[in-house]
């Protein structure tokens, strides 16, 4: 899922600081799992934003609403009725869900409450990592199951670099090396062979450097 | 802020400048580099030297840019921000000074996607608007990109940027000119000119912000050698454009190269009578060096004017 955090309270507040009445529109998808942006966040962050303008003697006025997914436009219609008055929209949804709503509410001033940081997972409650890099071509078969074009600080595809040491990565011991962690499951699964063979550059137009992505299936296509 | 660029002194001191543009090789052997600056040694004051031009690539810019100077011209380095994050820029950066380059355009660079190596990664870690900046803050505050102090022989560039007039949206675009100019930039050269009606209203806009007078704008000009280079232009290249009269002519002409050139002679002179705000032109003659002489010649710009 994308894991995204909350930007600190007084920044949402710089960005409506001219609003008189707002509606904070929060996600129940991926955000609500990681815990910045569903149903229950964005009611606090609506309070908290009511009682900091309430003592600066300015109240702003507040409407929360939760979509089911705001990466998706039928979802997004659903708020067509709650935005004619407001002055601003503040999206609780990853950087997807804040240009959905942009699109759709082209009158509006619409800004984003959450800094989307990755897609990952959670390993304990209150804890997630990034596991993906989403370069459009997955090659966790050649890797035992662990990405190193994300978990690699170098994306090297023929690890390990000179800087791993004692498992860990040379810009942190916080940071395992990813590629201590390919060889050792790869050696547990009596692949080390597969380590041997030389990986040639990625193919980086299947990612972002190809540019913005679309993914089509006629087959699922309703018109 | 006066730097040793002798394209500065001549520019600074009122006169109209000719630059050209020589591509380097896709190998590596400068003997066409260095056959092509002394060809145009006396007709041009200062010669860019693309770096890595569509994406292809090609021996580079600073190195060429050595030969150049070899051989008696001014280079003016380019760098684009497709193939260098902020450490390889000002390594290159550093180096290029320590050689003798005193000029440097900054620009954004064509998309990976139409050269050679259209699976590379795109860098992009600077875009040419905080390359403008970065490089005038080292000059005039001595400072490295990150803020680090540089204690001493600070690179001094006379900092150069494009502009295109005939991408969107046309009226942003000077707009953009000028947040460049505010950045640092001191002289521009601008995309190719065909639509001159366009290059106009653009100038026009210039002038009323008053951007001429804070910048050195050289137009960019470039000889066709037949329709068909044009009609690809026309409908392939993002951000160009080829007004039909002009494919029109090349088609209608008994000798299309000469016609090239003719309409590259006529575009000149009219910028260079019409067009208030020129300061120069910028003649891209694409893999035709050759023809830059005679374009110099016959539009009344040789010779040279001499700085010291």
């Amino acid at each position: 899922m994308i894991i995204a955090q909350q930007k600190p309270v007084k920044d949402i507040a710089a960005m409506i600081s001219d609003c008189k009445k707002v509606l904070l529109v929060g996600c129940a998808g991926c955000v609500t799992v990681c815990l910045a942006g569903g149903e229950k966040e964005t009611e606090v962050l609506a309070s908290s934003l009511r009682i900091m303008r309430k003592m600066e003697d300015n109240p702003l006025e507040t409407v929360t609403y939760t979509a089911t997914r705001q990466c998706d436009p039928e979802y997004v219609a659903a708020l067509d009725n709650l935005t004619r008055d407001v002055d601003a929209i503040v999206s609780l949804a990853c950087g997807v869900g804040v240009q959905y709503l942009a699109e759709r509410f082209t009158d509006k001033w619409v800004v984003p409450a959450l800094d989307t940081k990755f897609i990952g997972g959670s390993t304990v409650h209150g804890n997630w990592e990034e596991k993906c890099g989403l370069c459009g071509e997955c090659i966790l078969h050649r890797t035992g199951g662990i990405c190193p074009i994300i978990r690699c600080s170098k994306s090297i595809l023929n690890g390990p670099c000179g800087g791993s040491q004692y498992g860990k990565c040379e810009i942190s011991k916080d940071v395992d090396c990813a590629w201590q962690l390919i060889y050792d499951r790869m050696k547990a699964l009596g692949k080390l062979d597969k380590l041997m063979e030389f990986q040639p550059p990625k193919d980086w137009s299947k990612s972002r450097d190809g540019g913005p992505r679309k993914a089509v299936r006629e087959d699922v296509m309703i018109d | 802020m006066k730097t040793e660029s002798k394209l500065q002194k001549l520019l600074d001191s009122g006169h109209f400048a000719v630059t050209a543009e020589i591509g380097p090789p896709k190998h590596a052997s400068a003997e066409g580099i260095r056959h092509h600056a002394q060809m145009m040694k006396d007709y041009v004051d200062a010669t860019n030297i693309t770096d890595n031009q569509t994406a292809i690539v090609r021996l580079s810019s600073i190195a060429a840019g050595v030969h150049v100077l070899d051989c008696g011209i001014e280079p003016i380095v380019q760098m684009t921000c497709r193939d260098r994050n902020r450490i390889a820029m000002q390594s290159d950066l550093l180096g290029a000074y320590s050689l003798g380059m005193r000029n440097v355009l900054c620009l954004s660079g064509d998309h990976q996607k139409f050269g050679n190596h259209p699976t590379a990664k795109n860098v992009y870690d600077i875009d040419s608007m905080q390359l403008i900046y970065y490089l005038r803050r080292m000059r005039d505050e001595k400072l490295f990109f990150s803020g680090e102090e540089i204690k001493e022989h600070e690179p001094r560039f006379f900092i150069g940027a494009v502009a295109n007039p005939f991408a969107d949206p046309f009226e942003f675009r000077v707009a953009r000119l000028e947040k460049k100019v505010e950045a640092g930039a001191q002289f521009i050269q601008t995309q190719c000119i065909f639509d001159m009606e366009r290059f106009e209203r653009f100038m026009e806009m210039v002038r009323e912000r008053g951007i001429h007078e804070r910048v050195h704008i050289l137009a960019g000009v470039t000889p066709m050698k037949s329709w068909r280079a044009a009609k690809y232009i026309q409908n392939n290249v993002s951000g160009m454009i080829v007004p039909d009269e002009l494919v029109e002519r090349l088609k209608n002409a008994e000798d299309p190269k000469r016609e090239g050139v003719e309409i590259c002679i006529e575009q000149i002179k009219y910028i260079k009578e019409n067009i208030k705000g020129v300061h120069g032109v910028h003649i891209m003659a694409i893999a035709w060096e050759e023809v830059v002489p005679e374009i110099v010649e016959r539009s009344g710009l040789y010779p040279r004017p001499k700085v010291e």
